[in-house]
């Protein structure tokens, strides 16, 4: 290819999807990118976003928080980015491209990141109002918009798509159907019994699974929108929505028509530098068919060849240099995921094509764990499945995908924990431990012990390994330890680089010796300045042995962001506000008063998950003003900004319910008092339900009673959040006082010995001996340490006194809730709001918000910003 | 004695020592709105930076926590807690903020001067 002598010469992008994305960051870090003018063409009306995550859009996520492209990047490269104006026509003589609004874009070098296109099967009534396809944001816009009217939902399509159309749709609160025409789910990445076990997890939640069973037909009525899905087997599913989802179709059409060579399958044929048949035209991603003859859906060997193609351009660019550097001959397409929550991973070969190839597996269809390993005959690992539990894909991957032999015998890594003693895993230096930028661990070993990289922060920093979708960072923290240690740095379990100690010596330390302050802890046992890890942490334990109010003194230095206001931080600065309301039992009058205080301060109010009234949009001057109104009709801090008791949740109990044995809510509420304002290693949550219908949904929390006709079963460790576990039954059929004291050694014994943030459910995974462990120590006393942890709880129950109230009895404390030190009583003018929904939310960057607060006249309650309703 | 910051063009007292709790920062109103994080450390330093957090985009950098990484002062958003040297502003965390710009931040002049010394 010969490149004119102009002085500016043309890319032109056509598609800005994650790909597409992905070249531009990559091109434009190429030296060669100088002089260069960059314009893509787009179809779709917004820059690139992030579409694996789209499913999060039905959890609150807004089309802003998926965006790839990072705001300014595009006018600090000068790239012309055209929305909404697809390329209809390339003119390869004439080195042109048309788009629909008839612009003509001349070009010297073309990219094709077109991506593809949903594949609907072709049967009747697939157009019909209530159809959909699940691609875009505006997909599932559209989705949405249907299902608000819909009661179900049938998916067409039992793939990972279809799952994650699945997911979506029950997120959406509908009656979800996945209908999959193969014999089992996700079939192209587990086998026959990884599918059966996600089914029976899948349908466990609610979701109905129909296999070997294609769509037909869509049903309409009169109206013309779906009412049902025939199915191949003759059966009709009712359906008020339906969502294709059976797979997807490069989308080269462009390249079809001005006759480049597309493969058999569809896809544009290129070379491994990313080149078509064409010099002057580079294809990438999910349009390409790449140089092994494979076109690839997923977005890690897209994001490869970006980077390929950006090489690719940049040789092109060099005076008569071709290509440089590695091409792209094929990806690894191992998946590990969360669908509809359950963990699913694949990896090489899962499904044992190879001959001879063995495998070796566990199946717990109880518990919902599989795992299989395929073993070639030279005893080298070629792939696997798990689903239920991936926690060995970090170390089996790599090895798989290098086909190395394993150390261990196969039998130990799929066996539970309690049965295997599989020493580590030693994986060779040319596995490659993060697939999304192709590091290989041989690259972070050099990254530690040649370029200096001491800790995994600076080793992804230096190599990206662990920075696209995280699932190696276990993986790669075990391997720079074991490097670091390797060269004779110690990583000791040390806090932070201020404390060798861990959280629970610390503890110890601070018991034993008395110490009350955070400099005389420093000045004997650790060294610096401490750091936003220990401050906090000795803040919590200080607190945890009862140090008096944690704003006094030397302490209130050391809170963190919450704790510092006694608030919650938001993201715009402003705080939120939280009163404790007893096992979620409420007054008329209180409800008022709370009511009232947010309209006169014109703040947005939401009840929480666990049974709170979240007051938002305070600024630091204005805490005080609410908490006195708050205090002076007798409520007090919720803790909702601590690393303490949040709530204990109940539901009604045998006062009401028709069901209950028990008086939840009594027994709630005396929980609550009797733990509020305990700081503990991380934030706890609790439940009481008065039946086993389990309406306060006790077995999601730290610590959960379930009542029974004989008394109260408690349960411990379970928690929701990112890695839910239900708690598991500690003792059953307690009497109110057993159960009482049995919860009070059980959290003292878990702030003791916890590591820093680490919550009750790792706590005991990790607990040696696990739950008999104990259940020996706080019913056994094997310890003999139960009078001891009695007497902590004593002394922190009779201790009690509400930060809040004490707070604003004092004005040493006061001084700090001003936004301005220079200027008290003056809001912050930076945190500002516009409405919505009647209420008011922060406003966005580039929105014109106003202040909530006036600016002259402090300690003045009255509403402030007018809300307008739309 | 007052503790004072220059704006760039002259010193303005803004508060005394008394209003400043060791290890901790206050935030300060220049301009009617420009916002500066002020921090007195425990050994009585005083560091003045930028209160404008480039990672999260809010003014709330005078509520992080000031401590030390090595032999230097740092100081740790309240937000997403990356960690920025006190003395030349850079963050030690990440190079750049999401809107790609360089993440550092503007150091201020800050002294303590007798009280009405000011220029």
């Amino acid at each position: 290819m010969t490149i004119d002598d102009r002085t500016v010469r043309d890319l032109v992008l056509v598609g800005h999807g994650m790909v597409g994305q992905r070249f531009l960051e990559a091109w434009t870090e190429q030296p060669a990118a100088r002089g260069w003018r960059v314009t893509v063409l787009a179809e779709e009306p917004r820059p690139a976003y992030d579409r694996v995550h789209l499913s999060s859009l039905f959890d609150g996520r807004t089309a802003e928080d998926l965006s790839l492209c990072p705001p300014g990047f595009l006018a600090e490269h000068g790239i012309d980015l055209r929305l909404g104006d697809p390329v209809t026509a390339i003119d390869r003589a004439g080195r042109t491209v048309t788009t629909r609004s008839g612009t003509e874009v001349r070009y010297d070098v073309l990219v094709l990141a077109t991506g593809s296109v949903p594949f609907v099967p072709p049967v009747p009534g697939k157009d019909a109002a209530g159809c959909h396809v699940y691609r875009t944001i505006e997909d599932l816009d559209a989705i949405r918009a249907d299902a608000e009217a819909a009661g179900t939902g049938v998916v067409v399509g039992g793939g990972l798509l279809g799952l994650e159309a699945a997911g979506a749709l029950r997120a959406g609160g509908l009656s979800t159907h996945v209908v999959e025409f193969a014999p089992r789910l996700m079939a192209v990445q587990v086998d026959d019994g990884g599918g059966a076990v996600l089914r029976r997890k899948i349908e466990d939640l609610g979701v109905t699974v129909h296999t070997s069973a294609g769509a037909s037909g869509v049903v309409t009525g009169p109206d013309g929108r779906v009412t049902a899905l025939a199915l191949s087997d003759g059966r009709e599913l009712p359906a008020d929505l339906v969502v294709f989802s059976a797979g997807v179709r490069a989308r080269d059409q462009l390249a079809r028509d001005c006759d480049l060579p597309v493969g058999q399958r569809g896809g544009i044929v290129v070379d491994e530098h990313c080149r078509t048949a064409d010099p002057a035209i580079l294809a990438i991603g999910e349009c390409a068919q790449a140089a092994d003859g494979r076109v690839y859906g997923l977005v890690a060997p897209g994001y490869q060849m970006a980077e390929t193609a950006a090489r690719t351009v940049a040789g092109l660019a060099g005076e008569g240099a071709g290509p440089t550097g590695e091409g792209f001959t094929g990806a690894d397409t191992s998946t590990k995921l969360k669908l509809l929550g359950v963990d699913v991973a694949s990896f090489g070969d899962p499904h044992g094509t190879a001959e001879g190839a063995l495998d070796v597996l566990y199946s717990d269809s109880r518990s919902g764990v599989y795992r299989k390993l395929v073993i070639g005959q030279d005893g080298a690992l070629l792939g696997g499945v798990l689903v239920g539990d991936t926690d060995a894909y970090g170390t089996l991957r790599p090895l798989a995908v290098a086909g190395k032999p394993l150390t261990v015998a196969p039998e130990q890594l799929v066996l539970p924990a309690g049965f295997a003693n599989a020493g580590p895993v030693a994986l060779p230096d040319d596995a490659v431990l993060c697939s999304c930028h192709n590091v290989t661990q041989g690259a972070v070993r050099a990254a530690v012990h040649e370029q200096g990289c001491d800790s995994v922060a600076a080793v992804k920093k230096c190599t990206r390994a662990g920075t696209g979708c995280g699932s190696c960072l276990k993986q790669l923290g075990t391997v720079v330890t074991e490097e670091l240690e390797a060269a004779g740095v110690s990583t000791d379990k040390g806090l932070c680089e201020h404390f060798t100690h861990t959280r629970a010596e610390l503890y110890e330390i601070v018991r034993v010796t008395g110490i009350t302050t955070f400099t005389d802890l420093l000045d004997r046992h650790g060294n610096g300045e401490g750091c936003e890890i220990c401050k906090p942490t000795v803040a919590s334990i200080l607190a945890s042995l009862g140090n008096g109010h944690i704003l006094d003194g030397e302490q209130g230095a050391l809170q963190d962001s919450n704790d510092h206001f006694l608030a919650n931080i938001q993201r715009n600065g402003s705080y939120s506000v939280v009163p404790r309301v007893p096992g979620g039992e409420i007054t008329p009058e209180g409800l008022i008063v709370i009511g009232e205080i947010a309209r006169d301060h014109g703040l947005y109010t939401k009840i929480t998950g666990g049974q709170r009234i979240d007051l938002f949009g305070a600024t630091v001057d204005q805490l005080p003003v609410i908490w006195r109104k708050l205090v002076d009709a007798g409520f007090e801090s919720g803790h909702a900004y601590g690393k303490a008791l949040r709530t204990v949740k109940s539901c009604v109990g045998e006062t009401w319910c028709r069901y209950g044995v028990q008086d939840s809510t009594a027994l709630a509420i005396e929980l609550e008092l009797r733990y509020r304002g305990l700081r503990s290693p991380h934030k706890l949550k609790s439940a009481v339900s008065g039946c086993a219908r389990e309406c306060a949904e006790a077995r999601s929390k730290d610590f959960g009673i379930i009542a029974t006709s004989a008394g109260w079963n408690l349960y411990v460790g379970g928690n929701g959040g990112m890695t839910p576990r239900h708690a598991d039954l500690l003792a059953a059929d307690l009497d109110r006082e057993t159960l009482i004291r049995t919860i009070d050694r059980y959290l003292m014994f878990y702030i003791r010995t916890a590591d820093r943030l680490e919550r009750t459910s790792v706590w005991l995974e990790r607990l040696e001996g696990g739950l008999d462990h104990l259940r020996a120590v706080v019913l056994d006393d094997s310890l003999g340490i139960a009078a001891e942890l009695d007497d902590l709880m004593a002394r922190h129950v009779g201790g009690y006194q509400d930060e809040w109230a004490e707070t604003l009895a004092d004005p040493d404390r006061m001084r700090r809730f001003a936004s301005f030190v220079n200027a008290p009583g003056t809001p912050d003018p930076a945190v500002t709001f516009v409405p919505e929904r009647g209420q008011i939310r922060p406003a966005r960057a580039g929105e014109a918000g106003q202040t909530l607060t006036a600016p002259v006249p402090v300690l003045v309650a009255g509403s402030r910003l007018e809300v307008l309703t739309p | 004695m007052t503790v004072q910051i220059h704006d760039g063009t002259s010193w303005h007292a803004v508060c005394t020592l008394d209003d400043l709790q060791p290890g901790r920062g206050r935030a300060v109103l220049l301009d009617g709105d420009r916002q500066v994080a002020l921090f007195l450390g425990r050994a009585g330093d005083l560091y003045a930076v930028d209160n404008l957090d480039p990672f999260s985009g809010a003014q709330v950098l005078s509520r992080g926590l000031i401590g030390s990484r090595g032999d230097r002062p740092t100081l740790a958003s309240p937000m997403y807690k990356q960690v920025f040297d006190l003395t030349d502003g850079r963050c030690l965390d990440e190079d750049t903020a999401p809107d790609g710009a360089p993440a550092v931040l503007r150091l201020w002049p800050v002294r303590l001067a007798p009280e009405g010394e000011v220029v």
